[in-house]
Order: C-alpha cells, then sequence, then structure tokens
C-alpha cells in the first residue's frame, strides 16, 4: 500500500455501501488505496432472470478482495462479469457499469479481447489443455504474437515461477499438463493466466476441488501475487476468506432471487464486526 | 410356532432364489451362443475370402493393368489407383463442410439452422447410396459430358458426409465446456478456441470419425456406377507422362487425372464377377481380399492412433 495511490482513487467502497468504517484510521488507510475496478448499479440478467441486482462495489487495486455469500446468490455471476465472460451465456445482459482503469468495460463496442487480456481468470476445477505444460502456459502469449522461443522460454519460466510451480516441472515442460496432481494443474492454470500479464486475477473458487494441502499452496501463492496483482476470489469457504482476503463482500438473494450486496468492508470488520443482521447470521453460521 | 413359519418362508425363499440361478444360467448360455452366432458370418468371409483370393494373389496383380477378357495374367493397378484417388477425393470434399457443420450443430444446437443440419444429415444417412450416384450423373457427369473421377469423388464425398458430421459433433460436445472457457477467458478468439483447443481434444474420435467414413466410402459400388464407370487403362504414370509431353503444367495435369473415369476395387469385383472368364472370377476374389485388407487395415489404424494418441494426452 505504499505509493499506490493515483488519481483513480475513488471514495472508499464501504460508504457507498451505507456503512460505517469503525476506526477513523481504518478508514484514512482505506481511503488512500487505489480503486482497481469500480462497479456501479451492476445488474446481471439471464433472460428474464435477474441473477445479480444494482451491485455497487469498489475493489482497491493490489488487495485480494473476496466474495462470499450462499449457494446460488449470484458471486460467480458477478466475478465472470468482469471479465465479460458472462457474455458466453446466451441471453445474458448487463446493466450498469464495470470500470477498470477508468475505462467502462460494459460500455457499447468495447473489445472483449484486450479486457480478457487485463483481467484473467482462475476456474473452481483445473481445466489445463490437453497439451504439454509448455504450451499450456505458452497459449496466451502466442495468442498475442509471441513467437519467438527465447521469449516464450522466459515468459513460461517467469509465470510458473509465479505459480510456484516452476520447480516441480521444470524437467518436464514437454508432458502434458493433464498428467499433474490436482493442485499442481490448479498452479498451471494459475501460470497460464499469469503468461499474458494481466493486472488483474479472478479466481472462482479456485481450491473447491482441491485437498487441504494444496489448498494451502493456492492461499499462499494469493498472498505473494497480490504485490502485483489485484485479486478477486470467489469462496464458499468462510475460513478462507477470512485467511486470505483483504477486502470481503457479502452477497445474499433478495426477495425476487437476485443477488444482492448486503456488506462490503476490511475483512477483520466483516468478520468480527458486521453492520448487517444477515452478515453476521452467515459469518457465524447461523445459515449458508 | 413362530420357528415353522419362518422356516416354511425360508425355503420358500430358497426356492426363489434357485428359479433365478437357473434363468441366469440359461440367459447367459443363451446370450453367449447368440454373440457367437453374430460373429460366425464375419469370421466366414474373412475366411472364405482369404481362402478364394488368397491364391490368386500375385505381385503382378497390385502392379499391372488389366489384360484382355480371357487371357492370363494382368493385374487391378487401375483400381487400387482408382480407390485412392476417389477416396482422396471424397476426403478433401467431406472434411471441411463436414467438420464446420458440425461445430456449428455443436455450439447451437437449439438454434433452426442447428435442427435443420442434424435432421438433414439423418435424412441424408437414410439415402440409398445409388440415388446419390444418379443425382451426380445428373449434377456432374450430364453437365461436364463425360464421367469422372471427380463425379465418383464428389458422389463418395456426400455419402461420408453424415458419418462425418455426426461423429464430429458427438465428439465436440465431449470436450469439457471448461476448456473452451479458458482459452476465451484468455482473450482468445472463438475461431481460435476452436481450431486450437477444441479441435485437439477431440482429435482422436474427429479422426477415427473421419477414417471410418473414408473406410465405408472406399467399399462403395453404386454410386460410383453413375460417375466413376471405370476405367482399365488409368495410369498415373502415363497419363504424367504424355502431359508432361505434350507440355501441360502441373495443375493441367492434375485435372486431367480426376477428369478421366477411374476404377475402383468395388467397381471391379463388381464387374469381374459378372464376366464369364474364370481369370476374371478368380481376379474378382482377390481384389476382394484386397478391398477387405484395406478397410481392415484402415479400421486398425484408426484404433492403434487412438492408443497411441491417448496414452501420450495422459502423459
Amino acid at each position: 500500500m505504499l505509493t499506490l495511490a493515483n488519481d483513480l482513487s475513488r471514495p472508499l467502497p464501504m460508504v457507498r455501501t451505507g456503512a460505517v468504517p469503525a476506526k477513523e484510521e481504518e478508514a484514512a488507510e482505506i481511503q488512500t488505496l487505489p480503486v482497481k475496478i469500480d462497479i456501479r448499479g451492476l445488474s446481471i440478467f439471464y433472460g428474464k432472470f435477474r441473477a445479480i441486482a444494482e451491485v455497487t462495489m469498489a475493489i482497491p487495486a493490489h488487495q485480494v478482495t473476496a466474495i462470499i455469500g450462499p449457494s446460488g446468490c449470484g458471486k460467480s455471476t458477478l466475478l465472470r462479469a468482469l471479465n465479460r465472460m458472462t457474455d458466453l451465456t446466451p441471453g445474458a445482459h448487463a446493466e450498469g457499469d464495470v470500470i477498470l482503469d477508468g475505462e467502462n468495460i460494459l460500455g457499447p463496442g468495447v473489445d472483449v479481447v484486450p479486457i480478457r487480456q487485463r483481467v484473467g481468470m482462475v476456474f473452481q476445477r483445473p481445466n489445463p489443455f490437453p497439451k504439454s505444460i509448455y504450451d499450456n502456459v505458452a497459449y496466451g502469449p502466442r495468442l498475442y504474437g509471441v513467437r519467438k522461443r527465447v521469449e516464450l522460454d522466459g515468459i513460461v519460466e517467469r509465470s510458473l515461477k509465479q505459480a510456484a510451480l516452476w520447480d516441480e516441472v521444470k524437467d518436464k515442460l514437454q508432458q502434458s499438463g493433464m498428467a499433474l496432481s490436482g493442485g499442481q494443474q490448479q498452479r498451471l492454470c494459475i501460470a497460464r493466466a499469469l503468461a499474458v500479464e494481466p493486472s488483474v486475477i479472478l479466481m472462482d473458487e479456485p481450491a473447491s476441488a482441491l485437498d487441504p494441502i494444496a489448498t494451502l499452496k493456492i492461499e499462499d501463492l494469493m498472498q505473494q501475487l497480490k504485490s502485483e496483482y489485484t485479486m478477486v476470489i470467489v469462496t464458499h469457504n468462510m475460513q478462507q476468506a477470512a485467511r486470505v482476503a483483504d477486502y470481503t463482500a457479502f452477497l445474499m438473494i433478495d426477495g425476487e432471487r437476485a443477488g444482492r450486496l448486503i456488506e462490503y468492508g476490511p475483512t477483520s470488520r466483516i468478520f468480527t464486526k458486521p453492520e448487517k443482521k444477515e452478515t453476521e447470521d452467515y459469518v457465524t453460521g447461523r445459515f449458508g | 410356532m413362530t420357528n415353522t413359519a419362518s422356516s416354511t418362508h425360508f425355503i420358500r425363499a430358497r426356492r426363489g432364489y434357485t428359479r433365478r440361478r437357473t434363468a441366469n444360467a440359461v440367459m447367459l448360455v443363451l446370450t453367449g451362443l447368440t454373440t457367437a452366432l453374430a460373429l460366425i458370418p464375419l469370421f466366414w468371409i474373412i475366411g472364405y475370402v482369404v481362402y478364394q483370393g488368397g491364391q490368386y494373389l500375385t505381385p503382378a496383380f497390385f502392379t499391372e493393368l488389366p489384360t484382355p477378357p480371357g487371357t492370363e495374367g494382368g493385374g487391378v493397378w487401375n483400381a487400387i489407383q482408382g480407390t485412392i484417388l476417389l477416396v482422396i477425393l471424397a476426403g478433401l470434399f467431406a472434411l471441411p463442410p463436414g467438420l464446420l457443420a458440425a461445430f456449428y450443430a455443436a455450439y447451437y444446437p437449439n438454434t433452426p439452422l442447428g435442427i435443420a443440419v442434424r435432421f438433414s444429415t439423418d435424412v441424408l444417412a437414410g439415402v440409398p447410396s445409388i440415388v446419390i450416384g444418379l443425382f451426380l450423373y445428373a449434377l456432374v457427369v450430364v453437365v461436364q459430358g463425360h464421367f469422372s473421377g471427380l463425379a465418383g469423388g464428389i458422389a463418395l464425398a456426400i455419402l461420408m458426409l453424415p458419418t462425418i458430421i455426426r461423429t464430429t459433433e458427438e465428439m465436440l460436445k465431449l470436450v469439457p465446456p471448461s476448456l473452451r472457457e479458458a482459452s476465451l477467458a484468455l482473450g482468445a478468439p472463438e475461431w481460435k478456441t476452436s481450431l486450437q483447443v477444441v479441435l485437439p481434444a477431440a482429435g482422436n474420435g474427429l479422426i477415427t470419425g473421419f477414417l471410418l467414413g473414408l473406410a465405408r466410402a472406399s467399399g462403395e459400388t453404386a454410386p460410383l456406377l453413375f460417375t466413376a464407370l471405370g476405367n482399365e487403362w488409368f495410369d498415373f504414370r502415363s497419363l504424367i507422362r504424355s502431359g508432361l509431353e505434350s507440355g501441360m503444367n502441373p495443375l493441367e495435369i492434375l485435372v486431367r487425372i480426376i477428369e478421366q473415369p477411374v476404377d475402383s476395387l468395388p467397381l471391379t469385383l463388381w464387374k469381374y464377377a459378372q464376366q464369364p472368364y474364370p481369370e476374371r472370377i478368380h481376379q474378382a476374389w482377390a481384389a476382394a481380399l484386397v478391398l477387405m485388407a484395406f478397410v481392415l487395415a484402415v479400421n486398425i489404424f484408426a484404433r492403434l492412433w487412438i492408443l497411441f494418441r491417448a496414452r501420450r494426452m495422459k502423459g
């Protein structure tokens, strides 16, 4: 949080959600954080059904922001809207704004390719391509026109190192990515996302299909990566949110089954002094 | 009292159990027998063709053009070349539209066009092959004014199309959607994703489907009767030589080759088997053997290929 403030700094997210920060210093600290993604009044519709309704939140740069909430509350939908993966669902459309580095990615005529280059994604189940480890990581850079072997070698090595996988695979880069263990596959997917040099990484329950040790590695990785990337994760696991996230957003469905943002703020406050009754009930395990 | 009741119950249950066991044994024997029965024709055919055709297989059979009817010697080099040419042409014509249609049907299954593709491939698969031959006769042969390998290749391509479309579509559906998502999330456009991720992931199945389609097409006779017709003098080498002598460029020579009527193994088999000359009857048997071996080889190759690729995928 050293010199991250820039002109994109906006009033802290909690102000908009109506919450009051617990301490003055906390408020002052967050004030200085630059906003990476500013979500304003975002609603996503699947046909006529509104999956998420009027979500407004600002995601700070170089922090881990967790989205939690009960099943079916639209966590994944909200996450997928951040790199326009929602476009892939037939009949889906969005209202509102998602402003990434000052540019509205939902605006008319916006090309999704550069957005998805800047906002990478890691999925719930590890999904390496049925290619070699090397080709998995090199897939993205090749897409953007990197052809030179030396250059690709460098990117592959750097990405695998960042994903803490290099030492385990450096001698078998030509082996299939499918032959790795589940946890290694997930880190390979992270390396693949990092290879195109995004500035935001979205993770949709990245550890839910993994065993506890592999989960721990992924969580460590999130902490390491946040110095260079803005991380947004969706998780079912509240302990995970408490462990890794700097900020936490709690979503819940309203009477029309549309997901709404109930509360958003620093993780420590969401878990210890939630403003809303629903949040408290959820984080203390009374429902969901 | 209680004791008697429970023991009669037990005996009744035992009787039911014996009957179930007997029924099971009988059904097992029956299914085994019918399976063996179903296999008999296959091995009988293979055995008989090998026995009848094997004795007439000579090196000349593969390398020489036919001699006049009623004389000894000669081979079916013309038909072997013709089969290869027809199969290549059919593959070239059927593969691109087949693949693209399959992609469309797999990605947009519930659109009017997607439904139409699936419905019409089913209908096309049911069209008798001789009707396809007749159609190409009217469309190509009559227009060109002569029979040709080109017309035969197109007829076989149409015949292969349903196999290619349906197997490709099924294989594409088996590719996990998460792979496609992963590629799209990296910013890859849809066509690159299809080409570089989905197609290789479905590759094994596609190649099998394609090879099986080819194998089937290479054994067809009826669609060639009105299109490729047959040509006992067809020879690549002499066509190329005479082409070069008259100063044609390679493209012109290629056109000339596919403009010729050509023979194929099933066509040769069909014609020779009706002739009164014993030499020709013998050669028909030998042709049957070669054709069968070719189809079998393609099938085995397709399966070995899958085995090899699947092992490499798993690492």
